[in-house]
């Protein structure tokens, strides 16, 4: 550990359960361990990749990260100061410093409000400002998505996706955070669109020297703007590395069975056969390896014992007890170039 | 009636939409024309706005009663263009069905998934309540839903994203119809689960000869899924071909810039991705001439003057572009690129 640099944001054994709705008055209600024992750290400027399927629980983590949920235990560290421990208006003041962008667009942005207004409310909510700056400080962060002043005065209906999501950007900049976190930023926007986005996010990293937690479930995206890249499985992190790490040398059969399902776009490409696979459930509570259900090299040994996440190489880690295995697997067929 | 093996299934020819939207009449479908003979699969790919859910829904009558629908759909010889209501109700369902991108909505929430499928079993081949029972309890079991005899009186909502898309399948197969129309099918689904659902999907057609369009957004999916292919851009098919064809030689600039602009592995942190500039045109207002022509890097003056005619640029493979000698001259696409 080097204490000499502080990490950005420090996240230590989180675990989120969340009850499940009582089903029997004589048994006891069921739970949900969305989050069960994760931990990462992030350094200034660097950017961090949440990949998974739905209910892997990348986005209990995000709202969990954005102090938006209070966990069951575990740190959420920014900057040194626990988020968690912070009074209300401590915590209201150090939102300053971690914004969120979310997945929708439509939904996202309020279609009663001027451009202006919504996006400047993390500022009005944070500080006493007056409208000239206000206005002045929206046409600077407005210019930096590049959209134009004159957008200032309108409303939501009257832009596309893509502009929708450069204005969510927009209100996120505007109180210069050092951390932003995207769930899902550009998978509601069309592919041409998407580009000038993902363009977009990297400039303003490049900027700013923001850190990004990118929430998705497109591979190529976390792979084309993060530095890391950590793979959820039923609220843990199986697998977490460099993306050169990852997605050319896969040591969980889950990052395995992720990269092998993308489908490649490219002449002469057959269909490659899946085997089926049942989706395990976050509620079940056995011992052994979470992955196994679905795993094709499972056996007694990750029948008994769950599989820690392990150093697998230099910057690479994971959490399968026959890694080593699964990284000398022939590589899956990539889309070259 | 006799069927020639080689008489197309359904032959469009020409085929226009004009809606009345709120901004005045759009234009959403221009001069499509293909054919499909049984067993044979096609895949539209474009953007939102493109016109390719107008074009399916267009197949499917089911598109407003204010609509204006021009050229010709002929499903076995016989015209569907104007066809009564009460006459389509008997095609729908039966010998053309259609899988829907959002499978919570394309079911009823009020209703078990087992008189779901029932339905079109008990409409249009009158079997009783018993029979349609047994048969819908038989597709479930044959789409992969596990326990089909315990959980066909159960509702959506006890059913995971992927299960409810093999439910609504389910529907669409009940009737061995002759004509499949996916649009998006996995569009709302997980990568993993995406796989298992085409797979699914190709088994289907390949067991009941049944011919198929496909509809995404997604160039892998079209890549890996279907025989022939068409690129829809503002309501017209700039660029059409058989899928190997087209991708090892993109004609069009517009089909060229939605492969350049996919984020894909391998380009790591650091690099751009080239964007298309401007966003879809709204289908009220497009440009006269070739509809990509304001975003297109290639454009001359021609290009505005009319709508360009299409170009054969190979067995097969017609591309609506003037200027192909220039855009074909970079070999996008080139085999893997």
């Amino acid at each position: 550990m080097t204490a000499a640099s502080q990490p950005l944001l420090d996240v230590n054994d989180l675990v989120q359960r969340y009850t499940l709705p009582r089903e029997s008055l004589f048994r006891p209600p069921g739970q949900v361990l969305a989050l069960n024992g994760v931990s990462v750290r992030i350094e200034a400027g660097k950017s961090l990749g949440v990949v998974g399927e739905s209910g892997s629980g990348k986005s209990t983590f995000a709202r969990v990260v954005m102090a938006l949920e209070r966990p069951t235990s575990g740190r959420v560290e920014l900057l040194g100061r626990d988020l968690n421990q912070l009074p209300a208006d401590e915590l209201r003041r150090a939102r300053r410093d971690f914004q969120m962008v979310f997945q929708d667009p439509y939904g996202s942005l309020d279609p009663r409000q001027t451009i202006v207004r919504i996006v400047a409310e993390p500022l009005t909510a944070l500080e006493r400002t007056d409208r000239a700056t206000l206005r002045a400080r929206v046409s600077a962060v407005l210019r930096q998505v590049g959209l134009r002043d004159a957008d200032m005065d309108k409303y939501p209906h009257e832009f596309s996706g893509g502009q929708r999501q450069r204005i969510a950007i927009a209100r996120a900049l505007i109180t210069q955070p050092k951390l932003i976190v995207a769930d899902e930023p550009v998978s509601a926007l069309d592919v041409s669109v998407q580009a000038q986005v993902l363009n977009l996010m990297q400039d303003l990293q490049e900027q700013f020297g923001l850190s990004y937690i990118l929430i998705s479930h497109d591979l190529a995206v976390v792979d084309y703007l993060c530095d890391e890249v950590a793979v959820m499985y039923l609220g843990r992190i199986v697998e977490q590395g460099r993306p050169e790490d990852l997605f050319d040398h896969p040591a969980h059969p889950y990052t395995r069975a992720l990269l092998a399902a993308v489908p490649r776009a490219r002449a002469g490409r057959v269909r490659r056969r899946r085997g089926a696979q049942a989706i395990a459930s976050q509620s079940s509570a056995a011992t052994g390896c979470p992955y196994i259900s679905r795993c094709p090299l499972a056996d007694q040994h990750c029948r008994e014992a769950a599989p820690a996440l392990r150093r697998i190489g230099e910057t690479h880690l994971a959490a399968c007890h026959k890694a080593e295995e699964v990284m000398a697997l022939p590589a899956v067929a990539g889309e070259a170039g | 009636m006799g069927n020639p093996a080689n008489a197309p299934l359904i032959d469009v020819d020409n085929l226009g939409v004009r809606l009345n939207t709120s901004r005045g009449p759009a234009q959403a479908v221009r001069g499509i024309s293909f054919s499909l003979k049984r067993g044979e699969t096609l895949g539209l790919v474009g953007e939102s706005g493109c016109g390719k859910s107008v074009t399916a829904l267009a197949l499917m009558g089911l598109l407003p009663d204010n609509a204006v629908l021009g050229g010709s759909v002929r499903l076995d010889g016989r015209q569907l263009i104007k066809l009564s209501d009460a006459d389509y109700c008997k095609l729908r369902g039966n010998r053309i069905s259609m899988i829907f991108q959002e499978p919570m909505t394309a079911l009823n929430p009020m209703h078990t998934i087992g008189q779901q499928v029932a339905e079109p079993l008990r409409r249009h081949k009158n079997y009783s309540a018993g029979q349609a029972r047994t048969e819908a309890i038989a597709l479930l079991d044959r789409v992969g839903l596990p326990d089909a005899a315990k959980r066909v009186d159960a509702y959506p909502h006890q059913f995971s994203g992927g299960q409810r898309q093999r439910v609504t399948i389910a529907m669409a197969l009940a009737c061995e119809p002759d004509l499949l129309i996916a649009d998006e099918p996995t569009t709302a689904l997980d990568v993993t689960i995406q796989g298992q659902i085409l797979d699914l999907i190709a088994d289907l057609v390949e067991e009941r000869g049944m011919s198929m369009i496909l509809i995404s957004h997604d160039l892998g999916v079209i890549a890996e899924n279907v025989e022939r292919m068409m690129v829809m851009y503002g309501g017209t098919v700039v660029e059409s071909g058989p899928t190997d064809e087209v991708f090892r030689r993109m004609g069009h600039p517009y089909t060229q810039g939605l492969f350049r602009a996919r984020p894909r592995f391998g380009a790591r942190k650091g690099t751009r991705l080239k964007t298309i500039t401007g966003t879809v045109p709204e289908l009220a207002d497009l440009p006269s001439g070739c509809t990509f022509a304001d975003r297109c890097p290639l454009v001359v003056d021609g290009c505005r003057a009319a709508l360009p005619p299409v170009v054969e640029v190979g067995h097969g493979h017609g591309v609506r572009c003037i200027r192909t000698d220039v855009s074909m001259a970079d070999r996008v696409g080139a085999v893997s690129a």
